[in-house]
């Protein structure tokens, strides 16, 4: 097989995975009657990405001194998270139905004591990036060379504290580390940059001594291509912008600043299942357990 | 004239000593080497203090990442601005993701008198007390500060301590062994009990002095440990003595006195002063004038005990 070959059958493969998230992330947030399905489809393609091309881990090692972190700084979007762990073996799917339920391991935001593969306990916003400062500053202290990846959303980029980060990591010269910016410019209430605008937001991360690159979040070709391009510059930390829209995958949800944190109607439901299962050749998922109620 | 120390030279000391022997200790400071009396740990361990500058919130949130790293970090920052500015992370990435963070609030109470209000620190016990799964230690003297740190850093899981820069007498004999969630009793007494921390110690054996030239015996206890609270001390000293008075360098909402109130009110009810900061900003004063403003000394602690004890001879 050459290496285009590989490639494509690298990215189906990838893209069937993804497809798949997102129909048990819906599933889970449908049954739940909460959770976060824009963000979570718009960082789904990069989750996927991470979890099964690029972070070194051993789902049955989840704490190995050497693994590669992921930080999900925004812990709202655990559903796509917690989906990814379980397809990518750090817990079991069926442990996936309990989401949000009384005494769940899989709360509203991830929790590290309870989640395998979870790294830090993330929810309020701008927590994400000051851990993974810490956390490569530790690798590099302690030579066990291991890389840190955290996705932020771009309306969380809004929190000071991000920035007292970003200074910290490119003073470290931090190149081990890697913040992708789920840009999806919407944010709970608005766009962010009617709510308060980040652009230009590549000459910000520049400005702050970050070596920049900005590309397609659903694009795997792309997301390969720049994942392993790491580091980019010998000494900078690496930040990903990855232009993306809230809902992708869901015709009616995507770029609807309406399915910030909405749950679907059965009707939508309905609806969102047939668009995603058309996508990919994604049907192996024995979806949906539950029945599908007019009216709720 | 007794010899007055400053802890933070005990603190330092014993965090030198301890990175001797164990690489993993490091330290994270917000541009503050000097007052956290790091200058040095710098010296012999550059590469081991990581200074993020003025940015508290970064400082913590390093802090957990560093400890996710397999390294025991010793977060060191004036106390009102580790604790007020870095809440949401002390909260988040610290106690409820359970990380291996000591958190080391400096020049805590008020301690750096007139600078007013924004600099002192007479909030923090509250609030940290209020979030889980912490650990709160304020030591009394330099031997305490000694073995609290190497408590600290033996000891898996979030820490917070409270160390002063005004200078105490040492309070403690050498053999003293101090051991996370009990109070050391260093006087004893069968008419009142008087609890205190931190600076304030050893004005309450000062005022035990006083008492006992009356007739009156009062037990005092050194509750360095805020949290998790010696209950088993609190409610012998009830059951015992009768009346408690408690006395901090922080203000009477949420504090050591709360802490001890929240015990005797449940179990034992007895008659309590709890004497501290009383919900006020405090005016323009040195540290010394402040605490004698606030009755804080050995006066307004006997004054306390006087008034829920009668002296029988």
């Amino acid at each position: 097989m050459n290496k285009n070959d590989e490639n494509t059958e690298k990215i189906a493969r990838l893209r069937q995975i993804a497809t798949n998230v997102r129909l048990r992330d819906m599933e889970m947030i449908y049954q739940a009657r909460l959770g976060h399905i824009g963000g979570d489809f718009s960082a789904t393609d990069i989750l996927v990405t991470l979890y099964f091309e690029v972070l070194k881990i051993d789902p049955k090692n989840p704490t190995a001194p050497d693994r590669d972190r992921f930080i999900l700084s925004k812990g709202h979007c655990a559903g796509a998270l917690y989906t990814t762990l379980a397809f990518a073996g750090f817990f079991p799917e069926s442990e996936l139905a309990t989401f949000a339920q009384p005494l769940s391991n899989l709360n509203g935001h991830p929790n590290r004591n309870k989640v395998p593969g979870v790294e830090t306990n993330t929810g309020p916003l701008g927590h994400g990036l000051p851990v993974a400062v810490g956390t490569a500053l530790a690798s590099q202290l302690t030579g066990l060379n291991y890389r840190v990846f955290v996705i932020t959303g771009d309306g969380e980029l809004q929190e000071g504290s991000n920035w007292e980060a970003a200074m910290s990591a490119s003073h470290y010269k931090l190149d081990n580390l890697t913040v992708i910016v789920d840009r999806n410019r919407l944010q709970q209430g608005a766009g962010t940059e009617q709510t308060n605008g980040l652009d230009p937001l590549d000459e910000k991360w520049r400005a702050f001594g970050w070596s920049v690159r900005e590309i397609d979040g659903h694009d795997y070709n792309t997301l390969l291509d720049i994942f392993a391009q790491v580091p980019f510059e010998p000494g900078k930390p690496n930040c990903i912008i990855a232009n993306t829209h809230k809902g992708q995958g869901v015709s009616f949800m995507q770029d609807n600043v309406a399915w910030h944190h909405k749950v679907p109607n059965a009707a939508e439901y309905a609806a969102a299942l047939k668009e995603l299962s058309a996508q990919n050749g994604a049907t192996p998922l024995e979806l949906p357990k539950i029945e599908v109620k007019v009216g709720v | 004239m007794t010899q007055l120390f400053d802890c933070r030279d005990a603190f330092n000391e014993k965090l030198l000593e301890l990175a001797h022997l164990d690489t993993r200790i490091v330290t994270v400071v917000n541009d503050s080497v000097g007052s956290s009396k790091l200058t040095q740990f710098r010296a012999e361990f550059a590469n081991r203090l990581i200074n993020v500058g003025i940015a508290e919130q970064n400082m913590v949130g390093v802090g957990a990442g560093l400890a996710n790293g397999g390294l025991i970090p010793f977060v060191c920052g004036a106390s009102p601005f580790l604790t007020g500015r870095a809440l949401e992370q002390i909260k988040a990435d610290v106690a409820y993701s359970n990380t291996n963070v000591k958190l080391c609030g400096m020049s805590s109470g008020m301690a750096y008198g007139e600078l007013g209000p924004t600099h002192h620190s007479i909030e923090d016990l509250a609030w940290l007390r209020a979030i889980a799964n912490m650990t709160i230690i304020v030591p009394a003297d330099p031997v305490e500060t000694s073995q609290a740190v190497a408590a600290a850093a033996s000891i898996t899981g979030p820490m917070f301590l409270r160390i002063s820069r005004v200078g105490v007498p040492v309070v403690h004999p050498a053999d003293y062994k101090f051991e996370i969630g009990k109070a050391a009793r260093l006087r004893e007494g069968r008419d009142i009990t008087l609890i205190a921390n931190g600076v304030l110690v050893h004005k309450a054996l000062e005022a035990a002095e006083q008492l006992a030239s009356e007739g009156i015996e009062a037990r005092v206890l050194n509750m360095a440990t805020v949290k998790p609270l010696d209950e088993e001390a609190v409610l012998a000293a009830a059951a015992e003595t009768g009346a408690i008075v408690t006395v901090e360098e922080h203000t009477i909402y949420g504090g050591l006195g709360s802490a001890v109130a929240e015990v005797v009110v449940t179990h034992q009810p007895v008659p309590m002063r709890i004497l501290g900061v009383p919900g006020v900003f405090a005016p323009t004063g040195s540290a010394e004038w402040l605490l004698d403003h606030f009755g804080l000394n050995a006066a307004g602690i006997y004054n306390a005990a006087r008034e829920l004890v009668k002296p029988t001879k």
